[in-house]
C-alpha cells in the first residue's frame, strides 16, 4: 500500500523526519512562504487556505486509523461533528476562550473515538465499515432532531473568545491559527508513524493476527489509533465551527465522511505527505469547479440545475480515475515525478 | 389489546413486510454479487433508482399506446433488461480491475461509481420530484377488515416470486451451479472450466434486475421519483450485514425483518421522543447491536484465517 521512497542503511537514516537535506530546505521554505500568505492573499483565498489546513488536520486523523492502522472508517465526519458541536455549546452556555474548547473539543471527539472503538475489536473489514456509517447516520440523526440541544437545521451562531487576544473574526488570524495547528498535526503524525506505536499500527494494517502473534496488543492499538484518530477530527471539527462561525448538522453528512476516505486515496494511502496533497486536492476541486460552472450557469441559465449533478459526476469520476490508473495517489505521481528527474538527462 | 390495536398492529406488520420487500430485494443483490466475486457494491442503490426512472420514462411513453396494464408490464421488463445492461457495463469497465484489491479500494470504486450514476440520473432527469405512474390503485384492500394498499400486496409478492426464481435458479440450473462454485472458490471455479468472468457479469446483471424491481415498487409506493431516492441503498445495508454476508436466506430474512422493525418504530417510537422520522435510523441502530453481539451477523459464518 505505503510507498517506499528511499532506501535507508542504518537505523538512524530511518527515523530522520527529513529524509534529506534538501527536503528541510524546501520544508522550511514552504513554511515561510504560508506565513507571509496573509500580506497578499485576500480574504477568499485565505478562506480557501485554512479549509484546506482543518482537511489536512483531519484527514491525517483519518490516515491514522485508515491508512496506517487498516481500520476502515465511514465515520469520519461524525466525530468531527462531535468536536464541532462540543466547541459551540461550550462556547455559548459557558463562554469557554478558544484554546480551552480547541482540547475539550479533542477530548470529547476522542472519548467518542473510545466508545466506537470498543465494540470494534472484534469487527473487520466491511462489517466495521456498516458500523462506523451506521454510527455516522445516527450522530447525523442526533444533531438534526435533538433540537432543544443542537438547534436542529438553525444551528449554533459561534462567538469567539480568546486567552491570547486573538482575533478569531479575522481571517488571517484564523489562518494562521489553522496553520500553527496543521504544522503541528503533520509533525505529530509524521513521529507517531515512526515510533514503536506507528510501527505497531502499520503491523495491525498488513496482518492483524501475525501482528498478534509477534506481540503487539492489538486491542490497544487499535483503541489507540481510534482515539488518536477521533482527537484530530474533533480539532478539525472545532477550527471549521470557528472559520464558519456557525454550525449546522450539513457541515458533517456522510457525503463528508466519503470525501475524507476519497481524500487518503487520491492522496495516497499510508502516506503523511499524501494525506496532505489529498486533502488540499479535494478541498480545492470544488472551488475550482465553482470558478469554472458559475460563469457557464450564468450564460446558460437551464444548465443551473443540473451543476450539482455535474460536481457529484466530477467527483465519482475522479475516485474512480485514482483506484483504477493511479492507486497510489498523488503522492505516487509525485515520487515518480522526481525519480525521473533524478538522473536527468541520463535514462539511469 | 382490543380488536383496533390488532387491526393496527397487523397492518404495521404487513406494511413493513412490504418495505421489507424491497430492502430484501436490494439485499439479495448486495449478496450475489459479494458472493460471486467478493466485491460489496455500495451502487446497488443507484443501479435500483435507474431502474425505476428507466420504468417511469418507459410506462410515460408507453402508457398512450397500450392499456395501463400492459404498458406497465412492459416497462417493468424493459427496465430490468436496461438495468441488468447498465450493471453489467458497469462490473466490466470499472469493477473488474479491481478484483483482488484491498477491501478499502473497492468500496471507494463502487462509492465512485455511485456518484456517476446519481449524478447522471441527476443530469438527466433533474433533481425535481417526477410523478410515477403505476397501475395500482389508491384505495386499501381490507384483508379480514385490516386495509393494506394494493401496492403493498404486489410489492411483497412479486418479490416472493422473485425471491422463489432465483432460488430455484441457484438451486437446480447450471448456471446457478456455477455461480456458487464461483462464490466457493474463484480458482478451482476457472480450472472447472467455468467461465468465471462470465459468471461475474451475470451476479452483476441478476443484481441490476432485482435492483430495478426494487426500484419500480417503491417508486410506485412512494408515488413520486427524486435522485434522493438512492439512499435506500445505503438503509439496505444493514439488511445485508444483518443476515451475514454471505447468506442469500440471511439477506432475505435481514430485509424482512428491518422493514417490519422499521415500520413499527415508524408507529410506536416515533411519538415518543418528539421530532423527527425515527424510521432512517432504526435499522442503524439494530445493526449496531447485532453487531455487538454476533460480529459476523445472525446467518454469516466466521471466516477461518490463515497468517
Amino acid at each position: 500500500m505505503a510507498v517506499t521512497r528511499y532506501c535507508t542503511r542504518t537505523y538512524l537514516q530511518d527515523q530522520r523526519i527529513f529524509p534529506s537535506h534538501s527536503a528541510k530546505i524546501s520544508l522550511t521554505l514552504f513554511v515561510i512562504f504560508l506565513a507571509l500568505l496573509p500580506a497578499f492573499a485576500g480574504q477568499y483565498l485565505l478562506l480557501v487556505a485554512s479549509l484546506c489546513g482543518i482537511a489536512t488536520i483531519s484527514v491525517l486523523g483519518l490516515n491514522i486509523l485508515t491508512g496506517y492502522t487498516g481500520q476502515l472508517s465511514l465515520g469520519h465526519a461524525a466525530f468531527m461533528a462531535i468536536g464541532g458541536y462540543t466547541v459551540a455549546l461550550t462556547g455559548e452556555h459557558f463562554h469557554l476562550p478558544f484554546e480551552l474548547n480547541l482540547i475539550l473539543a479533542g477530548v470529547v471527539a476522542s472519548i467518542a473515538g473510545l466508545v466506537v472503538a470498543i465494540p470494534s475489536l472484534r469487527l473487520k473489514g466491511l462489517y466495521l465499515i456498516i458500523t462506523t456509517m451506521a454510527f455516522q447516520f445516527i450522530v447525523e440523526y442526533v444533531l438534526l432532531h435533538w433540537e432543544s440541544l443542537t438547534e436542529g437545521e438553525r444551528g449554533i451562531p459561534i462567538h469567539a473568545y480568546s486567552l491570547f487576544q486573538l482575533n478569531l473574526d479575522d481571517r488571517s488570524q484564523q489562518f494562521y491559527v489553522v496553520l500553527v495547528l496543521a504544522i503541528a498535526a503533520t509533525i505529530f503524525t509524521k513521529n507517531l508513524v515512526m515510533s514503536r506505536t506507528g510501527r505497531a499500527f502499520v503491523a495491525v494494517r498488513d496482518h492483524d493476527i501475525a501482528a498478534e502473534i509477534i506481540g503487539v496488543n492489538l486491542a490497544k492499538h487499535k483503541i489507540m489509533s481510534f482515539i488518536t484518530s477521533s482527537f484530530m477530527a474533533g480539532i478539525g471539527g472545532c477550527l471549521y465551527a470557528y472559520v464558519y462561525q456557525r454550525i449546522t448538522p450539513e457541515i458533517f453528512t456522510f457525503m463528508v465522511s466519503i470525501e475524507y476516505v476519497a481524500m487518503i486515496i487520491v492522496g495516497g494511502m499510508g502516506t503523511v505527505v499524501g494525506g496532505i496533497l489529498g486533502a488540499c486536492f479535494m478541498t480545492l476541486l470544488p472551488q475550482f469547479l465553482g470558478l469554472i460552472f458559475g460563469p457557464l450557469s450564468s450564460a446558460y441559465p437551464f444548465m443551473s440545475g443540473r451543476l450539482g449533478a455535474i460536481n457529484i459526476m466530477i467527483y465519482g469520476m475522479i475516485i474512480i480515475f485514482f483506484l483504477l490508473f493511479e492507486p497510489e495517489g498523488l503522492f505516487g505521481i509525485w515520487i515518480r515525478i522526481k525519480n525521473y528527474w533524478k538522473p536527468w538527462p541520463f535514462k539511469y | 389489546m382490543d380488536a383496533m390495536q390488532v387491526k393496527f398492529l397487523a397492518m404495521g406488520i404487513i406494511n413493513g413486510f412490504a418495505v421489507g420487500a424491497i430492502y430484501a430485494l436490494l439485499a439479495l443483490g448486495f449478496v450475489v454479487i459479494f458472493k460471486a466475486t467478493d466485491i460489496f457494491n455500495f451502487a446497488q442503490g443507484e443501479i435500483m433508482m435507474f431502474g425505476a426512472y428507466m420504468a417511469m420514462l418507459m410506462s410515460n411513453a408507453l402508457v398512450g399506446k397500450l392499456g395501463i396494464v400492459a404498458a406497465f408490464t412492459l416497462a417493468f421488463l424493459i427496465s430490468s433488461f436496461t438495468t441488468a445492461l447498465l450493471a453489467s457495463i458497469c462490473e466490466m469497465t470499472v469493477v473488474r480491475p479491481m478484483l483482488g484489491k484491498p477491501v478499502l479500494s473497492i468500496i471507494m470504486i463502487t462509492l465512485g461509481l455511485a456518484f456517476v450514476l446519481r449524478g447522471g440520473v441527476e443530469f438527466i432527469w433533474g433533481p425535481e420530484e417526477l410523478p410515477f405512474y403505476k397501475p395500482f390503485r389508491d384505495a386499501p384492500l381490507l384483508v379480514q377488515g385490516v386495509p393494506i394498499a394494493e401496492v403493498r400486496l404486489y410489492t411483497i409478492s412479486t418479490s416472493l416470486i422473485l425471491m422463489g426464481v432465483f432460488f430455484l435458479f441457484f438451486k437446480y440450473s447450471n448456471k446457478g451451479l456455477g455461480m456458487r462454485a464461483t462464490a466457493e472458490d474463484q480458482e478451482t471455479a476457472f480450472l472447472m472450466g467455468i467461465n468465471v468472468k462470465r459468471i461475474f457479469t451475470m451476479s452483476w446483471a441478476i443484481a441490476g434486475i432485482v435492483g430495478a424491481v426494487g426500484g419500480i415498487f417503491l417508486g410506485s409506493t412512494v408515488g413520486n421519483l427524486v435522485p434522493y431516492l438512492s439512499h435506500m441503498g445505503l438503509r439496505a445495508l444493514p439488511a445485508v450485514i444483518l443476515g451475514g454476508m454471505n447468506s442469500i436466506t440471511g439477506a432475505i430474512i435481514g430485509g424482512l425483518i428491518l422493514g417490519v422493525c422499521e415500520n413499527l418504530a415508524g408507529t410506536y417510537i416515533a411519538p415518543h421522543i418528539g421530532g423527527g422520522d425515527i424510521k432512517e435510523i432504526t435499522s442503524y441502530v439494530i445493526v449496531l447491536v447485532v453487531m455487538m453481539i454476533r460480529p459476523h451477523g445472525l446467518f454469516g459464518t466466521k471466516e477461518i484465517e490463515r497468517v
